[in-house]
């Protein structure tokens, strides 16, 4: 597999797809943001959306979990169709969305909102599991887990967003420039725990303003320009493909 | 020299004093009004009490309203200024029920009997009203310009007017209650039953919506799209059905508040609900509105205030202008409100 450029075939578009996104049209008002993409993400893989700002990454985001609707194309996530399903349903069917800017309830505390993130689920001991588990992801949650969110700094609710969404148990996760305004070391251990959590099994789509860390953890890339894809390709070969690394990654 | 006049205005000590000096008046009138109250606890304790309790009964309908405004700004920061006009239709309705359908007109086993009936049946129908007015009206509205669900509310208000006029007629109505005015006097406190029946069924309400929306999956769901709707969402929350949840909770309070005035004071007009509606709405801002314990502390506190000055003070003419004037100076001293933070703070 190697570089494509524009909406050409990937050669992804085949039935083994977690999601599968076809032709994508989203508006706002009468304001085309996203206009024709598709991206197709396999079970078990870290994909990534990378593109400069306003190209659409968010509301493509946003579509796929059900606060936006789509204006033509399809959505398919596990043979079920996502843009009529209704926002709970999707939530529920497994799709988990880190949202831009993290979206903490801020005056909840954390431990509120980790519950929240569990807000459809009643398996208590399992749910209680969970929360040790990104507790032991995130140690700093640990330490402020009743202290409201909204006082907590910057990169701490940044990782509560992210924890937040992996306590709805999610088969798809979505993470919304889960590295902004984080520490460089705090990036790192972002980018490490995206990693983990895809090795536990959950299935990542990325969007990032950080494109070589994301292309270095990802399988797969769609770089986004104005609402239309201008390329796409593994992960590997995008990070080293002149006009990504020209236009993205500073060289 | 390269300070700019934001830093040099910061600089300045007269800024501080002028904020102590604003503290300091605000904690001074607060002083005023307490030396006023503690003057006649002393001089005349008997009749003090006694005012106490009329202002506590009045207090606990008006919290009851103020919950509904408090609640629905909480969530979708709309005031809803049909709220008033719900609660005198209650009020309407209680009579029929009461007087019409249950001749409840005594105090008897089967008079308290059709209390509680009546109470639960307002109840649902202001539930139910208010919910219908969402679904109907608002909900339609939502990702409109603010101006819009705020006309379409004041719209409401007069359609329920009407409403008031249809069934209850033009003019004041009177409907008998089970307790009149009889009471019973305790250290030469007098106690009218009817303060009683308000205090036994406003203090579990309120303790079971305050369970309700910090206890239960769907008073979380509540809190949670109160803060951030989209993000509820995003949790798999039901934002619809919660904030559908939100008027039903607001409009049972009015439900039963309708019932409890008719039974303090058995009569009903109107335009009851505009009176006690404005000055419901005050108290939910004057508690900080979207705060709950705000609301109910607000509708006491103008209770109290209304009663103390209506015996003691300027006399009821004066009644409003109090009541205004409190919150005037509250909203220039502390804008938020009592119990609201100085950030949005909702429910
Ligand atoms: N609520 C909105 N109303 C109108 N236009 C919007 C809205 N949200 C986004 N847009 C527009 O849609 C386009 C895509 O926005 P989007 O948020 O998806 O970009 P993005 O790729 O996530 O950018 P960034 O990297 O800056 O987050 C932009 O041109 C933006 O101005
Ligand atoms: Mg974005």
């Amino acid at each position: 597999m190697t570089v494509n450029s524009g909406a050409a075939p990937t050669g992804r578009e085949g039935g083994d797809n977690l999601l599968a996104v076809e032709d994508l049209h989203v508006y706002y008002g009468n304001i085309a943001a996203v206009k024709g993409v598709s991206l197709h993400v396999k079970q078990g893989e870290i994909v990534t959306l990378i593109g400069s700002n306003g190209a659409g990454k968010s509301t493509t985001l946003r579509t796929i979990s059900g606060l936006l609707r789509p204006k033509k194309g399809t959505l398919t996530y596990d043979g079920q169709n996502l843009a009529t399903m209704r926002g709970d349903k999707i939530v529920g069917a497994g799709i988990c969305h880190s949202p831009e800017g993290r979206r903490i309830f801020p005056r909840m505390t954390v431990e509120e909102n980790l519950d929240l993130g569990a807000f459809l689920r009643n398996d208590k001991a399992e749910i209680a599991a969970d929360k040790e588990r990104v507790l032991e992801l995130f140690p700093r949650l640990r330490e402020r887990i009743t202290q409201k969110a909204g006082t907590m700094s910057g990169g701490e609710q940044q990782m509560l967003a992210v924890a937040r969404a992996l306590m709805g148990q999610p088969k798809l996760l979505l993470l919304d420039e889960p590295s902004m305004g984080l520490a460089p070391v705090l990036v790192d251990l972002i980018f490490d725990t995206i990693k983990t959590i895809r090795d536990q099994g959950t299935t990542v789509l990325l969007v990032e303003q950080n494109a070589l860390a994301a292309l270095r953890v990802a399988d797969y890339a769609y770089v986004l320009e104005s609402g239309a894809l201008k390329l796409t390709g593994p992960a590997r070969e995008l990070a080293k493909n002149d006009e990504v690394v020209s236009a993205y990654l500073g060289g | 020299m390269s300070q700019t006049a934001i830093e040099a205005a910061e600089a300045r000590p007269s800024l501080a004093v002028g904020a102590l000096l604003e503290r300091g008046t605000g904690y001074l009138l607060l002083l005023a009004v307490a030396a006023f109250a503690v003057w006649h606890l002393v001089a005349t304790p008997a009749a003090f009490f006694t005012t106490l309790v009329v202002g506590i009964n009045q207090g606990a309908l008006y919290a009851l309203i103020a919950l509904g405004y408090t609640l629905v700004y909480g969530i979708i920061e709309l005031i809803n200024f049909s709220h008033g006009d719900l609660f005198m239709l209650a009020s309407v309705l209680s009579g029929f029920l009461m007087v019409s359908a249950f001749g409840a007109t005594a105090a008897t086993t089967g008079a308290f009997l059709a209390l509680i009936a009546t109470l639960v049946l307002a109840m649902i129908f202001g539930a139910a009203l208010n919910t219908t007015a969402e679904r109907v009206a608002y909900r339609r509205l939502r990702r409109a310009p603010k101006l819009a669900p705020l006309i379409t509310a004041v719209g409401l208000s007069f359609v329920y007017q009407w409403g008031g006029i249809k069934s209850n007629g033009s003019g004041q109505r009177n409907w008998d209650t089970i307790l009149g005015s009889s009471g019973f006097t305790v250290l030469n406190v007098k106690v009218p039953w009817s303060m009683i029946v308000v205090t036994a069924v406003t203090v579990p309400l309120l303790l079971g919506l305050n369970w309700v929306i910090q206890k239960t999956r769907q008073g979380k769901a509540m809190r949670a799209t109160a803060q951030d709707q989209d993000a509820a969402r995003l949790m798999g929350i039901d934002v619809d059905r919660t904030i559908s949840l939100t008027f039903a909770l607001g409009g049972a309070m009015a439900g039963a508040a309708g019932l409890l005035y008719l039974q303090t004071f058995g009569t009903t007009r109107y335009d009851a609900g505009f009176q006690l509606g404005l000055i419901a709405f005050t108290a939910a801002v004057l508690g900080g509105i979207g705060n709950l314990n705000g609301a109910v502390l607000g509708g006491v506190l103008i209770g109290l205030v209304q009663a103390l000055n209506d015996r003691f003070g300027l006399g009821v003419a004066y009644s409003q202008t109090v009541v205004f004037t409190i919150l005037i100076l509250l909203m220039v001293f502390k804008p938020e409100g009592i119990l609201g933070k100085p950030t949005t703070e909702k429910v």
